[in-house]
């Protein structure tokens, strides 16, 4: 095997055998059971705890109508949970009983001269607000009810009355997808910015770990005798990414395997997400290129930069401009999902260290043509090329120098040992 | 033969190796000397091409030495570095294979050097169990694994217990006899003189003294003289051809002109009383780098 093959073979392995390694996937990989599982996680409990007996018990006091057994058909519709019972005693002494738990909520019911229905509704907190809606609306209904018994009106009438409009969105922009496509590619893109955020972030900063390290055990002084730095750097890179391709495939198969063995129905929820017919395939694809470029861009700044730091310890801070414009691209990309046609969201999709994920949103959200993105493509690799030759330069010369100063002027003087003085 | 030619090496406005010139043939043990920072690593890191050169050539066997050659030199640094969590086969095959080496044969030469070194059993620990100057040893099997025509040890016995000094002194004389040309740096005189037919001493990044080290003595011309006497020696420095005096108890060490003047003292010293030691020795590398350099080596 030559020695490109073997760094690589060896930043992989040691990264996979690693324990860390193990307790990442391991956890990653049971959020995402357990995402996909989502609804059949909760209805376990639910299941269990709340439906059978413990219903949300509501007391009924009225003063001159009588409505109670028309409120409690009216609810049953509504929300199976609510139990309502109407209030025998007086309203202090049913209050009374509210406080000492007897039952969960007071309803007291009143109707004024105009045929208005007064209620309120009375609980020991307001976090279950779910039924005083659905006692609101119950109570609505049969307001309308009563004043079309008083009118005259007729079934049909009444619901002629309550029909609700039809309002749809488009836009007549070609470019713009419409709304409900809108809708659909955001989940999708959101999920992908996430994760090439959360990768390029994590494997580049195991490559500056995995540099500096090797570095501070002066290891490396014997490495770079024997193997071109340009080669080194690179194998690293490919050798760590394809560790973060090993964790996402098998977090793609779980997730996959997962999805089809649940019990869950495939609407709603994280399936929403995943609606794989409008044109989400090449959302994905263009996911897996955009990865690719960031990971490689910022792995390559990552390498030369743990190759100035003598002590790990060192590491946060040299490594953080490239933090900040992880950062920022992640931030650009998120604003970039609501309004992915500002002015500033088409600029920076050309700045190659934004390209990745601000540019992979544009794709994502918006029909643009394809220069556009191949252009950012283009410029990205072109930096990645240069980076790599340059970052070659300051590798060799900063991995010689040993001290205790970190910062960025050091890739100055990291250049200077490395290059021919004439 | 390794050729060092008018090699200059400056950071900024700091000339760390000044035209140096050496030449060092085949199957020859170098010894290269000088107090830290005298410019022994940057003048080894330019020959293995770690750094270029500001001016002058550096050749082995008439080509250069670069990535192409790396399989056939062999190279200890001076700041010991190994993977601390990596066993001691992996890691050892693992450079050995980064030097070409195929990982039979390096597994193979493991065990044979660990045997050697008396420490079989070092095999599958990891690197961070063990002592400094055991590590050491396999620093220095990693540099030799791969059996390279041309070995750059910089400071090899720094750290050691001279138990295992000898052990490592052995193997490179061993490894001499083999052939293989081997420069090394010290800042020990004694290891040098002992072990070195030819050697370059290099002060503020300028060889001050270079050539074999017979030779080198017998050019010094000086010599050392012991006397140890029952009566007190008097005016030993107003004689003449004496250039130093060192009192010691019941005795001095005097540093002189040439050889003839020790018969002159000694036809002075004789009807004094008696002398229970007069011997006249070669003068010490270290002494020969005091007079060059002006300054005291350690």
């Amino acid at each position: 095997m030559n020695r490109f093959g073997l760094i690589l073979t060896k930043s992989y392995m040691n990264k996979i055998k690693a324990k860390s390694f193990l307790i990442t996937t391991i956890i990653f990989t049971l959020v995402i059971i357990g995402a996909t599982n989502f609804q059949s996680i909760t209805s376990l409990f639910d299941g269990e705890g709340g439906e059978s007996d413990e219903k949300w018990q509501v007391v009924v006091y009225e003063e001159d109508t009588d409505i109670v057994n028309n409120l409690s058909g009216q609810t049953a519709i509504l929300n199976t949970e609510i139990e309502i019972t109407a209030g025998d005693n007086s309203r202090a002494e049913l209050e009374e009983q509210l406080e000492n738990g007897e039952f969960d909520a007071l309803l007291s019911v009143n109707m004024t001269e105009a045929g208005r229905i007064d209620a309120e509704y009375l609980s020991a907190s307001l976090t279950a607000n779910a039924y005083s809606g659905d006692l609101q609306t119950a109570l609505q209904t049969i307001q309308s009810n009563m004043a079309a018994n008083r009118l005259s009106l007729s079934a049909d009438e009444l619901a002629t009355l309550n029909m609700p409009v039809s309002f749809s969105q488009s836009a007549y922009v070609e470019s713009a997808k419409s709304a409900e496509e809108l809708d659909q590619a955001r989940g999708l893109v959101y999920v992908l910015i996430f994760v090439i955020y959360m990768s390029v972030l994590i494997y580049s900063m195991m490559i500056a770990t995995e540099v500096a390290t090797e570095k501070s055990s002066r290891v490396m002084e014997i490495l770079i005798s024997s193997v071109p730095p340009i080669q080194q750097i690179f194998a690293k890179i490919i050798g760590i990414g394809l560790v973060g391709l090993t964790q996402i495939f098998i977090w793609a198969t779980v997730g996959i395997i997962s999805v089809n063995l649940s019990s869950d129905s495939l609407e709603g929820g994280i399936y929403s997400l995943f609606d794989f017919t409008s044109g989400s395939i090449s959302t994905i694809i263009y996911g897996i290129v955009f990865f690719i470029l960031g990971y490689f861009l910022y792995a390559t700044l990552a390498a030369f930069l743990g190759s100035l730091v003598s002590r790990t310890e060192d590491l946060q801070q040299v490594l953080m401009p490239v933090n900040i414009l992880i950062v920022g691209g992640a931030m650009l990309a998120f604003y970039g999902l609501a309004t992915p046609e500002a002015g500033f969201i088409t600029i920076t999709s050309y700045i190659p260290f934004f390209t990745p994920l601000v540019m992979f949103t544009r794709v994502g959200m918006l029909n643009i043509p394809l220069w556009e993105p191949a252009l950012a493509i283009l410029l990205t690799v072109l930096s990645i090329l240069v980076l790599g030759w340059f970052g070659a330069k300051v590798y060799r010369g900063g991995v010689l120098m040993y001290g205790n100063s970190s910062s960025l002027k050091d890739i100055k003087q990291a250049v200077q040992l490395s290059k021919k003085e004439k | 033969m390794l050729r060092i030619d008018n090699v200059t090496k400056t950071f900024g406005d700091y000339t760390a190796v000044d035209q140096l010139t050496l030449s060092i043939p085949k199957g020859e043990m170098f010894g290269f000397l000088g107090a830290n920072g005298a410019g022994k690593t940057t003048t080894f890191r330019m020959i293995l091409g770690l750094i270029d050169m500001t001016g002058g050539t550096i050749s082995w066997n008439g080509e250069s030495i670069g990535y192409h050659t790396s399989n056939r030199i062999g190279y200890l640094p001076e700041e010991r570095g190994l993977y601390p969590k990596m066993k001691v086969k992996e890691q050892v095959v693992y450079l050995a294979r980064l030097r070409g080496m195929d990982k039979k044969d390096a597994e193979k030469e493991l065990t044979g050097w660990l045997e050697k070194f008396n420490v079989p059993e070092y095999e599958n620990k990891r690197v961070e169990e063990l002592s400094k100057g055991n590590q050491q040893k396999i620093q220095f099997i990693a540099s030799v694994i791969h059996k390279p025509d041309l070995l750059i040890l910089d400071e090899p016995f720094s750290g050691l217990d001279p138990v295992n000094v000898e052990l490592l002194k052995k193997a490179v004389s061993e490894l001499k006899s083999q052939g293989v040309t081997i420069v090394f740096s010290s800042h020990r005189m004694e290891h040098v003189e002992e072990l070195c037919e030819s050697l370059c001493i290099i002060h503020r990044g300028s060889p001050i003294v270079q050539g074999k080290l017979n030779e080198i003595k017998r050019d010094f011309g000086k010599k050392n003289l012991w006397i140890k006497a029952d009566f007190e020696l008097e005016d030993l420095e107003a004689l003449p051809g004496v250039v130093k005096v060192k009192r010691l108890i019941g005795g001095a060490e005097l540093q002189i002109e040439n050889e003839e003047v020790s018969q002159e003292i000694l036809s002075l010293l004789q009807p004094k009383g008696f002398i229970r030691q007069f011997s006249l020795e070669e003068p010490s590398l270290n002494d020969i780098f005091i007079e060059k350099a002006g300054a005291s080596y350690e």
